[in-house]
C-alpha cells in the first residue's frame, strides 16, 4: 500500500472535515478522490503530508508512519496543494531552484533537473518574466513542474488541470498517464469527473468527511442489466415486451436484459424498427452524484414547513446514462403517466427534492413514472401531484449502489392505476436515461409538491 | 534552507527600500544641519547632535539615535512581520513544509534572515552616515591631512579613530541585538496569523506599549525587563571609560526576548495546522 489511513479523524472545532477515512491505495494506480467541495478532500490530503494534524487515527505513507517520519516520506512524494503556489517576484526557474535548494538533498545537476521538469510540463522556453506575471495556467504547470522536481513515487495532486485549457489537459494527461507507467502513484482529486474518468483506475469518493466508496472505475462502469432501445415505435416495443419494460421517455425505452444482441433480433423479427440499442451503463458522474450531498458551498433556505427538503431542487437524478437525451427532469407534477402506457412517461423526473434523491443509482429506475412501474395499461394515471420522492434530503446511501435497483426510490409510487394520489411519484432517477446524453437532467423547478 | 531565506531576502525589493529608507533619515538631517548650522544645543534635541557639526566622525553614533526609536522597530517589525505569514498568504508555507522543510529549521532560518536584516541594516546606516558625517562636517577641528583627528567622547576626553571604530562596532552589535528581539517577537506573531500586516503592527503596539510604560513610576518594577528599556544604554559606550553594567544588562534581557519569542513561535508553529 502506497497509502493506508485507518479511522483517521480530523475535526476543526465543532466541525469534523475528515470522517473515520480508512483510504487504501495501492501501488502503482492511478487513484481519483471525488466528492464536492467541502467534503473534506484537501484536509485529507494535507493531513496525507503532514501538514495537518490528525484528531485521531493512523496515516501510513509509502509504507512509514506521518507525520511522524515526515522527513522520510515527504522527499520521495511530490505534491500540488489547492492550487499552485511560488514566490511572485522571481522568475518560475529561480522559484524551482529555490525550492529545491530548500530542502534535503543535494544539490547536484539541480539546473539540469529543473530544465527536464520544466520541458516536462510544457514550460522548457520560459523566460525570465517574475511568475507574478504568469497566466492561470503557467502557473498550474509550474506548480506540477515543482512536483515532478525529485521524481517522486507518489504524486499527490490536488485539483491538477486547475485552469488549464483542453489542450493543456490533455498534455497533462498524458504526462501524469506516462509518469505512472514508469512506476509513480498517482493519486489526484477533481471536481471534473469526466477528467477522472479518462484518467484514474480507481477512484475513492468522499461525502461530509467519509470515504462514501472505493472502486475500480471499470467495476463502477458495469452494464445495469438493462438495455436502452431507441425506436421510432416505443409503443410497438412496449407491446412486445411487455414486463420487461421498465421505463419509457419520448423514442427511448428501457428494458430490463443483458443481452442487447438477442433484444435486437427479437425487436427486427416482430418487425419493430429499432434506430439505437446499447446497454446501459452508469457513468462515474451518476455514481457520484447519488453518493454525494450538495457540496458545502451550496446553501439552502431553510423552511418552515416540516417537509424537509422541500425545495427540491430536483435535478430530477442523474439521468444521463446510455446514450441519449433523457427527457425526463420536467417539473414534478406533470400528469405523469398520461401515456396509456403503464410505465409512465419515465419524465415526471425531478420534483423529488433532494439532488440525487436517494433513488438507487441504477438506471432510471422505472420507478418513476406514475403509477409505479405497473405493466402497460396503468392507465392515465392522475394529475400526478407530484408526490413527494422520498422527501428527505437524500439518505445516505440508501440507493443501492447496484445497478438495477429498479424501484423507484423512495416516495414509492403506489401501485398501478394509482389514482389521483399516486402519481409521478417524482422518483429520482427516474426516467429512462435518454440517449447519447448526460448531464443531470433536468433541474426542476422548484418541485411543486415537493412537500408532504 | 538558510542560503535559501538570505537569497530570499535579498531579492525582496521591500527589504531594499528599508535599508535605503533607513539610510536616507540621517543623511536628510546631515543635509539640514550643514546648510542652517543650526545645532540643537548640548542636552536637547538628538543624542550626539550637538557634536556632530564640529566632527562629522561622531556623526553614526547621531544617526543611530535618530532612527532607534521609531524608525528602525518599523522596518523590523514589517520584515519579522513578513517571515511566517507573507510565505502563508502566498501559498509558499506549505510547499516549503512539504518539500520537506523542517518546522523548526524553517523557523530558524527565519530568524537567521531577520539577524542579517537588522546587522545590515544598522551597519548600513552606520557607514553611509560616516561618509555623509564627514563630507557635510569634515573630520573635527585638529584634524591632520588626510582625515581622522580624534573625537570627543561623552566624558569629555578625546578618543582616537581607532577607539571609536571600536566603540561603533560594539554599538552595531548591540543594536543588532536589541532588534532582533523585536523581530523574534515578531517571528513569534507571525506565525499566530496569515496576514503580515497584522504581525507587523503588533509588534509596532508592543513597541509603543513598552514605551509608554517606560517613564511610568508605577511600572517601576517591570521596568528593565521592558524590550525598549535598554535600547539607549549604547550611549554608555561612547563614555570613557565605557560604562558597561547598563549595556550588559540590555543585552541579558534582549537576549531573553530572543530566546522567548523563539521558543514561543515555535512552540505554536510546531503543531499547529497549516490550511493556507
Amino acid at each position: 500500500m502506497i497509502i493506508a489511513t485507518e479511522g483517521l479523524t480530523k475535526r476543526f472545532g465543532r466541525v469534523t472535515a475528515v470522517d473515520g477515512v480508512s483510504l487504501r491505495v495501492p501501488a502503482g494506480v492511478r487513484f481519483g478522490l471525488l466528492g464536492p467541495n467541502g467534503s473534506g478532500k484537501t484536509t485529507l490530503v494535507r493531513m496525507l503530508l503532514g501538514l495537518v494534524h490528525a484528531t485521531s487515527g493512523s496515516i501510513e505513507v509509502l509504507g512509514e508512519p506521518m507525520p511522524r517520519r515526515a522527513s522520510a516520506v515527504l522527499p520521495r512524494v511530490g505534491a500540488l496543494v489547492e492550487g499552485p503556489a511560488a514566490w511572485g517576484h522571481l522568475s518560475g526557474r529561480a522559484n524551482l531552484r529555490l525550492l529545491d535548494a530548500a530542502g534535503p538533498g543535494r544539490a547536484r545537476n539541480r539546473r539540469r533537473r529543473v530544465d527536464e521538469v520544466l520541458e516536462q510540463v510544457g514550460l522548457g522556453g520560459v523566460d525570465r518574466r517574475p511568475v507574478r506575471a504568469y497566466s492561470l495556467g503557467m502557473r498550474q504547470r509550474l506548480g506540477i513542474a515543482a512536483a515532478l522536481l525529485r521524481e517522486p513515487e507518489l504524486l499527490l495532486l490536488d485539483e491538477p488541470t486547475n485552469g488549464l485549457d483542453p489542450r493543456g489537459i490533455q498534455e497533462m494527461r498524458a504526462l501524469l498517464t506516462s509518469l505512472n507507467e514508469g512506476g509513480t502513484t498517482v493519486v489526484l482529486s477533481s471536481h471534473l469527473l469526466p477528467e477522472v474518468e479518462a484518467l484514474c483506475t480507481t477512484v475513492g469518493v468522499m461525502d461530509r468527511g467519509r470515504l462514501a466508496l472505493t472502486s475500480e472505475i471499470a467495476a463502477l462502469q458495469a452494464p445495469t442489466g438493462r438495455i436502452l432501445v431507441r425506436t421510432p415505435d416505443p409503443a410497438g416495443v412496449v407491446g412486445l415486451l411487455d414486463g420487461q419494460v421498465v421505463g419509457r421517455s419520448g423514442d427511448l425505452v428501457t428494458v430490463t436484459g443483458t443481452d442487447p444482441v438477442s433484444l435486437n433480433a427479437r425487436l427486427v423479427r416482430a418487425g419493430v424498427p429499432v434506430s439505437g440499442l446499447v446497454e446501459e451503463r452508469r457513468t462515474l458522474e451518476q455514481v457520484v452524484l447519488e453518493l454525494t450531498g450538495a457540496g458545502s458551498d451550496r446553501v439552502e433556505r431553510r423552511t418552515g414547513s416540516g417537509g424537509s427538503g422541500s425545495r427540491g431542487s430536483g435535478s430530477g437524478g442523474p439521468g444521463s446514462g446510455g446514450f441519449g437525451s433523457g427527457g425526463f427532469g420536467s417539473g414534478g407534477t406533470g400528469p405523469a403517466g398520461s401515456g396509456p402506457v403503464g410505465p409512465g412517461s419515465g419524465g415526471s423526473g425531478s420534483g423529488g427534492p433532494g439532488p440525487a434523491g436517494s433513488g438507487p443509482v441504477g438506471p432510471g429506475s422505472g420507478g418513476s413514472g406514475s403509477g409505479g412501474p405497473g405493466p402497460a395499461g396503468s392507465g392515465p394515471a392522475g394529475p400526478g401531484s407530484g408526490a413527494p420522492g422520498s422527501g428527505g434530503p437524500r439518505p445516505t446511501g440508501s440507493g443501492p449502489v447496484g445497478p438495477g435497483s429498479g424501484g423507484s426510490g423512495s416516495g414509492g409510487p403506489g401501485p398501478a392505476g394509482s389514482g389521483p394520489a399516486g402519481s409521478s411519484s417524482a422518483g429520482p432517477c427516474s426516467g429512462a436515461p435518454g440517449f447519447e446524453g448526460s448531464g443531470p437532467a433536468g433541474f426542476g423547478p422548484p418541485a411543486a409538491g415537493g412537500r408532504r | 534552507m538558510i542560503g535559501v531565506e538570505l537569497r530570499l531576502l535579498l531579492r525582496k525589493r521591500r527589504v531594499w527600500l528599508c535599508w535605503a529608507l533607513l539610510c536616507a533619515l540621517p543623511t536628510l538631517v546631515a543635509i539640514l544641519l550643514a546648510t542652517t548650522r543650526l545645532a540643537p544645543p548640548p542636552g536637547r534635541g538628538g543624542a550626539f547632535l550637538s557634536a556632530v557639526v564640529s566632527n562629522g566622525q561622531i556623526f553614526p553614533a547621531a544617526a543611530l539615535a535618530l532612527v532607534i526609536p521609531v524608525f528602525l522597530p518599523i522596518t523590523v517589525a514589517i520584515v519579522a512581520g513578513d517571515t511566517i505569514a507573507g510565505e502563508a498568504s502566498a501559498g509558499m508555507l506549505r510547499y516549503l513544509l512539504v518539500r520537506p522543510v523542517g518546522r523548526v529549521r524553517l523557523l530558524f532560518a527565519k530568524l537567521v534572515s531577520i539577524a542579517a536584516f537588522v546587522l545590515l541594516a544598522v551597519l548600513f546606516v552606520t557607514v553611509v552616515s560616516y561618509v555623509v558625517g564627514v563630507a557635510a562636517f569634515g573630520f573635527g577641528p585638529d584634524a591632520s591631512l588626510g582625515g581622522g583627528g580624534s573625537i570627543p567622547s561623552l566624558s569629555g576626553v578625546e578618543l582616537t579613530p581607532a577607539d571609536v571604530a571600536f566603540r561603533t562596532a560594539a554599538t552595531v552589535g548591540y543594536l543588532a541585538l536589541c532588534m532582533l528581539a523585536l523581530g523574534a517577537v515578531g517571528l513569534f506573531l507571525s506565525t499566530l496569523t496569515d496576514s503580515s500586516l497584522a504581525a507587523a503592527l503588533g509588534v509596532l503596539a508592543l513597541v509603543v506599549a513598552s514605551a509608554a510604560l517606560q517613564p511610568l513610576d508605577a511600572a517601576a518594577a517591570i521596568e528593565p525587563y521592558l524590550p525598549t528599556a535598554h535600547w539607549l544604554a549604547w550611549i554608555d559606550l561612547y563614555r570613557d571609560p565605557i560604562l558597561w553594567t547598563d549595556v550588559r544588562e540590555g543585552a541579558l534581557v534582549q537576549l531573553g526576548y530572543v530566546v522567548v519569542g523563539f521558543g514561543a513561535a515555535w512552540a505554536n508553529f510546531g503543531t499547529k495546522d497549516v490550511t493556507t
